[in-house]
C-alpha cells in the first residue's frame, strides 16, 4: 500500500509505490506478472479510465493482459474478482490489481456540466442532498428504531481511532475521545464531522495467483480468496441508496434480504463459510453509524443488535468479532479505487500474524463489505 | 414589467395546484409505480412492459428518516439566499410503497419530524434563476387534531 494522506502527487505515483511494494512483499517478479488489473478513478482524467494500462506503463510493459474495472466503492473488489476469475479459468497464472486515487478537498460533488437525466446530479440540483445526507438518514433510523445515541457512534470513531494508531498506512493516527466527535460541528443531523470519513489519496496493490503458481513459488500456506461478492440489488430495491432520489415500489414481493444484507449472504454461501466463522471484518465505515449496520447486515449479530456489541467492547480488538482492526476508513479516510483493495490487504496482514501493533490473536477467517454509488457492493472473505 | 414567472425546477416531476402531488410513471403492463418519471423499459425484472402512465402519488406518507444540511452542499445546488441558511430533508415512505427523498419545507427543521411521522407534499421556491423563482416539491409535517399548531 502507498500511505493514506492528502499528498497532492498524481495517483499514478502511489499505485506504482503499492504494486511494487505487493510484489516485493510475495516475492513475485514483474516479469511474471500476466495479468494487469486497474481499478478505475473518474477524476484524474483518461489515465484514470485506463488505469490498468497506466500502471502497467507506468511499471514497464511487460505484455501483460489488461483489464480495468469500475463499480464506485466496490472497484477494488470487482478488479480483485476479474484477476480471480481469469485465473480459475486457467487463463492467467499471477495477477496483479491496483487501486490509486488522487482526490479533491471536501464534499465529493458529481462532475461539472447541467445533466438533467444523472440523478448523482439531480440529487444536487432538486434537493441539496449530499453523501453525508444519505449516511445520516441511516443514522438517524438507528437511533429512532433502535435507540442507537450520538454517543454511541462517537464511540465507534474512538474504537477505530485507537485500532489504527500503529497502522503505517492509515491517515489519522491520534486518539479520539467522546467529547472531540460530539463537539465536532454537526454536518448533517445526528452526524458530527468526526464521525463521517475524509476523502484521501492513498494507492493498494494485491498479487493474486493460482494454487499452483504459489506451491511452486514455495509458498506452502497461502492467504486463500475464498469468495468475492460483487452482487446487485434484486428488485424491488426498497432501501433508499445514494445517490437516488428514491426508492423501489415495494407493490411487488420485496426480497428477503435488503442489498446490503444479500452482498454479505452471497459471499458466506460462496465460501461456504458461517458468520459465526468469521475472526474478524473490515467494514465501509463512510460514517460511524454505517459500521453498526454493517455489523448486522454481515450477520455478525442481530439487528438492532449491533450497539449492545460495541457497548460489550466485542467489536474491539480483543473481542468477539473485532470489527475494522485497520482503524477503518475512521483512520484512512476513503480513496474510492483502493479501499476495496485495502481492506483485502489488512486482512491478508491479519491472517499472516503481520498486523503489527493491531493484531487479532488467531485470525482464520475475515470479511469485507462494502457499498458504492449505483448498485455496487462488495465482499471478499479470506481463510489461512 | 412583466411578473416574474413561477415555473418548477424540473418539469413533469409534481404537480402545482392547490393540491400538488408527485407525478410517476406507472407501468401500464405490471402496474409498478416509478418516481422520477421514467420512459423506456419497466425495471420489474419479470415484466417486459415498455408503456407507462403518468399517475400522482399520494399527498401524505410517513417519514422513514430524515436529517438536514449544516454545510453549503456543492455546486450543481444554487443556494437560495446568501448566506446560506441550512435546511432539512425527509426519505418519506408512500401508500404506494415507494420512498420519496425531499426537503422539508420551508421552516421545519429535524426537531419537527419522527420515524413514522405523517408529511404531505407542498410546493416551494427551491431558488431564483434568470426565469423567475424555480419550485420543488418538499415535504410538510401534518399537524394532528389536538396537537399545538403553534408553526
Amino acid at each position: 500500500m502507498h500511505p493514506w494522506g492528502k499528498w497532492g502527487r498524481n495517483f499514478v505515483s502511489y499505485g506504482v509505490h503499492a504494486a511494487r511494494q505487493a510484489l516485493a512483499d510475495s516475492d513475485v517478479s514483474w516479469e511474471d506478472v500476466d495479468l494487469v488489473v486497474g481499478g478505475e478513478t473518474v477524476r484524474n482524467g483518461y489515465g484514470g479510465y485506463v488505469a490498468g494500462a497506466t500502471f502497467a506503463q507506468a511499471l514497464g510493459w511487460n505484455g501483460a493482459r489488461v483489464a480495468t474495472s469500475y463499480a464506485a466503492c466496490a472497484t477494488g473488489a470487482q478488479a480483485l474478482d476479474t484477476a480471480r476469475a481469469r485465473i480459475l479459468a486457467g487463463l492467467s497464472e499471477v495477477a496483479l490489481v491496483v487501486g490509486a486515487d488522487t482526490t479533491p478537498k471536501g464534499f465529493l460533488a458529481p462532475n461539472a456540466g447541467e445533466r438533467w437525466d444523472d440523478p448523482d446530479w439531480l440529487r444536487f440540483r432538486l434537493l441539496g442532498m449530499t453523501n453525508p445526507g444519505y449516511f445520516a438518514l441511516y443514522a438517524r433510523r438507528r437511533m429512532d428504531l433502535y435507540g442507537a445515541t450520538p454517543e454511541d457512534f462517537a464511540a465507534v470513531k474512538v474504537k477505530n481511532a485507537r485500532h489504527g494508531l500503529e497502522n503505517p498506512n492509515a491517515r489519522y493516527r491520534k486518539e479520539v475521545s467522546t467529547e472531540d466527535v460530539l463537539n465536532s460541528a454537526v454536518v448533517s443531523d445526528p452526524l458530527h464531522l468526526l464521525d463521517i470519513c475524509a476523502t484521501s489519496d492513498g494507492a493498494a496493490a494485491v498479487v493474486l495467483t493460482s494454487m499452483d503458481y504459489a506451491r511452486r513459488h514455495g509458498i506452502a500456506s497461502p492467504v486463500r480468496v475464498r469468495a468475492i461478492s460483487t452482487v446487485t440489488p434484486t428488485f424491488p430495491n426498497t432501501v433508499i441508496d445514494m445517490p437516488l432520489l428514491s426508492t423501489d415500489p415495494a407493490n411487488a414481493v420485496p426480497p428477503e434480504q435488503t442489498f446490503k444484507e444479500s452482498i454479505g449472504a452471497a459471499a458466506y454461501e460462496e465460501a461456504g463459510i458461517e458468520p459465526g466463522d468469521v475472526s474478524l471484518a473490515e467494514v465501509y465505515d463512510l460514517s460511524t453509524a454505517l459500521e453498526l449496520d454493517w455489523v448486522e447486515d454481515l450477520a455478525l449479530c442481530k439487528r438492532g443488535e449491533a450497539e449492545h456489541l460495541l457497548r460489550a467492547g466485542d467489536t474491539t480488538i480483543g473481542g468477539r468479532i473485532p470489527v475494522n482492526p485497520s482503524g477503518g476508513l475512521a483512520c484512512f479516510g476513503e480513496a474510492v479505487p483502493a479501499q476495496a483493495l485495502a481492506q483485502v490487504c489488512e486482512v491478508t496482514w491479519q491472517l499472516r500474524g503481520q498486523a503489527a501493533g493491531r493484531q487479532v490473536e488467531d485470525a482464520k477467517v475475515g470479511i469485507t463489505a462494502n457499498q458504492g454509488l449505483f448498485g455496487h457492493g462488495s465482499s471478499v472473505i479470506l481463510s489461512t | 414589467m412583466t411578473e416574474a414567472a413561477v415555473t418548477p425546477a424540473i418539469e413533469g416531476w409534481f404537480t402545482t395546484g392547490a393540491d400538488p402531488a408527485l407525478v410517476a410513471s406507472q407501468c401500464t403492463t405490471c402496474s409498478s409505480v416509478f418516481f422520477p418519471p421514467t420512459t423506456g423499459f419497466c425495471r420489474n425484472p419479470a415484466c417486459p412492459g415498455e408503456d407507462f402512465e403518468a399517475t400522482e402519488l399520494s399527498r401524505r406518507g410517513t417519514v422513514w428518516s430524515y436529517t438536514d444540511a449544516q454545510y453549503q452542499p456543492p455546486a450543481p445546488y444554487i443556494p437560495a439566499t446568501e448566506p446560506y441558511v441550512p435546511f432539512a430533508l425527509a426519505a418519506v415512505e408512500l401508500p404506494e410503497g415507494i420512498v420519496v427523498l425531499g426537503q422539508l419545507a420551508e421552516g421545519y427543521g429535524v426537531d419537527d419530524v419522527r420515524v413514522g411521522r405523517e408529511v404531505e407534499v407542498v410546493v416551494e421556491t427551491l431558488y431564483t434563476d434568470d426565469s423567475g423563482e424555480r419550485t420543488i416539491w418538499r415535504w410538510k409535517p401534518v399537524v394532528e387534531m389536538g396537537e399545538e399548531a403553534d408553526q
